[in-house]
């Protein structure tokens, strides 16, 4: 029994007595995480439904980068974007290494092609259902886009989910860009890796329960909220 | 109330599509003439099918020429010809979302969408399903949104493939009398079935498609009566041949 008791007493306090310290830590992460999501949404999807429609030169070779930059390892992505915005790199006069912006950069680079790679694929299983009658009605492939995007939504829920997973669960990259700074960006997966690394097992617990709580929630809140749509317009 | 200038006659001249080396089609010659109701009959992977996109302009065609009668645009063509579909493509959206959508690919203005939405539905009746998802209804109710979707977008000239080839005897009734309905108000309608009944009694003039050619193209009278060629005489006959 690994101090059972104490992980949750430890909860207990975090949640009670220490409440305003824990609050900042997972308000920061979840900014940080949706911010980066939300981000990679705007850019991704489009890109995504771009990958799937238009033929070019060298298609497959993006198709298959993309589809392999899903397992980018993130301290790699971390170590990239932290050379990019040090201070010597090409980014670093914007002054943004060791800020919440440089963790949002380094989750919005590991999410989008998590999302372009699988909005692609959805998006161009519904053309192949599509295509005649979007080009009957004259739309094209660039037209058909956001009739694409639109009607494919619930399957890009899911997309969307897996890009809120991996964001929510990484620590590498953000470790880095961020410095894990203490009342600024430190998140609670750096917080974990911390608290571990320093031996306060219980708290690193008790910090991992709420971060497993939150994803849960938001996952249970998203699936819910598409089930519904998706009986609405008749998907399912 | 419509436009007097049609599209049509569409002549098609010594098309042919090809693919890997084999032809898929072949067409010497053939005319759909205005406001005639044209039957494209012939057994299964005749061509019927690939004839109806060829002309429609979603395949394009390996050599030949596909020309309306009156010189426009390209665009214009397109938006004077609609296309139905043997398996009606139903985006995922409300019955209604459905007609708004295709008439706003078409260009039409957001109320002036609404209204020949609602128009559209009453004439067809599917005012009562005007807010149910497209993928819940029925295979006839699929079918007849498929057709007053693309009655609304008023063209000249429609196509479809097989439009009551899965349906029950009193949903292909219902879509028989949607075409005579549009066939009164102008509409060339052009339609593919291996149907014998329904191409007695709607065609105007025949296409008999036999292994990708146009075998025959005669007046459905005359061609049911008397076929000229011996591959279309088979068929009627209900031999089976390939």
């Amino acid at each position: 029994m690994l101090q059972d008791m104490t992980i949750l007493s430890s909860v207990l306090s975090l949640l009670g007595g220490d409440g305003g310290r824990l609050l900042e830590i997972v308000l920061l992460s979840l900014g940080v995480t949706i911010t980066a999501v939300v981000c990679a949404g705007f850019v991704g999807l489009p890109l995504g439904a771009g990958l799937a429609l238009v033929r070019f030169p060298g298609r497959t070779v993006v198709i298959v980068l993309v589809n392999t930059l899903m397992g980018f390892p993130p301290v790699v992505a971390g170590l990239v974007i932290f050379l990019l915005l040090s201070r010597s790199g090409p980014l670093g006069g914007l002054g943004l290494l060791f800020t919440p912006k440089a963790m949002m950069i380094a989750q919005f680079v590991l999410v989008l092609p998590i999302v372009v790679a699988l909005s692609r694929q959805t998006i161009e299983d519904l053309w192949t259902e599509y295509r005649d009658h979007l080009t009957s009605l004259g739309a094209g492939r660039l037209g058909s886009i956001p009739t694409l995007l639109w009607d494919a939504r619930f399957s890009l829920v899911t997309t969307m989910l897996a890009g809120l997973g991996r964001a929510s669960a990484e620590v590498g990259a953000i470790l880095i860009v961020g410095g894990n700074i203490a009342g600024f960006t430190r998140t609670m997966t750096t917080s974990i890796a911390l608290e571990t690394s320093k031996g306060d097992l219980p708290l690193a617990m008790a910090l991992g329960v709420i971060l497993m709580s939150l994803t849960l929630a938001i996952n249970g809140l998203a699936y819910g909220i598409s089930r519904v749509g998706a009986r609405f317009s008749g998907k399912s | 109330m419509r436009d007097t200038t049609s599209l049509l006659p569409l002549v098609v001249r010594d098309l042919r599509l090809e693919m890997e080396g084999r032809v898929l089609l072949d067409v010497p010659i053939a005319r759909i003439q205005n406001r005639k109701r044209s039957v494209v009959l012939g057994p299964n992977g005749a061509g019927k099918t690939l004839f109806l996109k060829l002309c429609h302009g979603l395949v394009p065609p390996t050599a030949g020429s596909i020309e309306f009668t009156s010189p426009r645009s390209a665009a214009e063509i397109r938006r004077k010809q609609a296309m139905v579909f043997q398996k009606p493509v139903m985006l995922r959206r409300s019955v209604r979302a459905n007609f708004t959508h295709a008439l706003a690919m078409a260009g039409v203005g957001w109320s002036e969408r609404r209204r020949i939405a609602t128009e559209t539905m009453a004439q067809f009746g599917l005012t009562a399903l005007a807010d149910v998802p497209a993928r819940v209804l029925s295979g006839g109710e699929q079918q007849r949104l498929a057709i007053a979707r693309a009655a609304s977008l008023n063209p000249d000239l429609l196509f479809l493939d097989e439009p009551t080839s899965s349906l029950d005897p009193t949903a292909s009734r219902q879509i028989e009398d949607m075409l005579e309905v549009l066939h009164e108000r102008g509409v060339t309608l052009v339609l593919t079935t291996h149907d014998l009944g329904l191409a007695r009694r709607f065609a105007d003039v025949i296409f008999f498609f036999h292994g990708g050619r146009l075998v025959e193209e005669n007046d459905a009278q005359t061609f049911f009566s008397s076929p000229q060629s011996a591959e279309a005489q088979a068929f009627l006959e209900h031999r089976l041949f390939w």
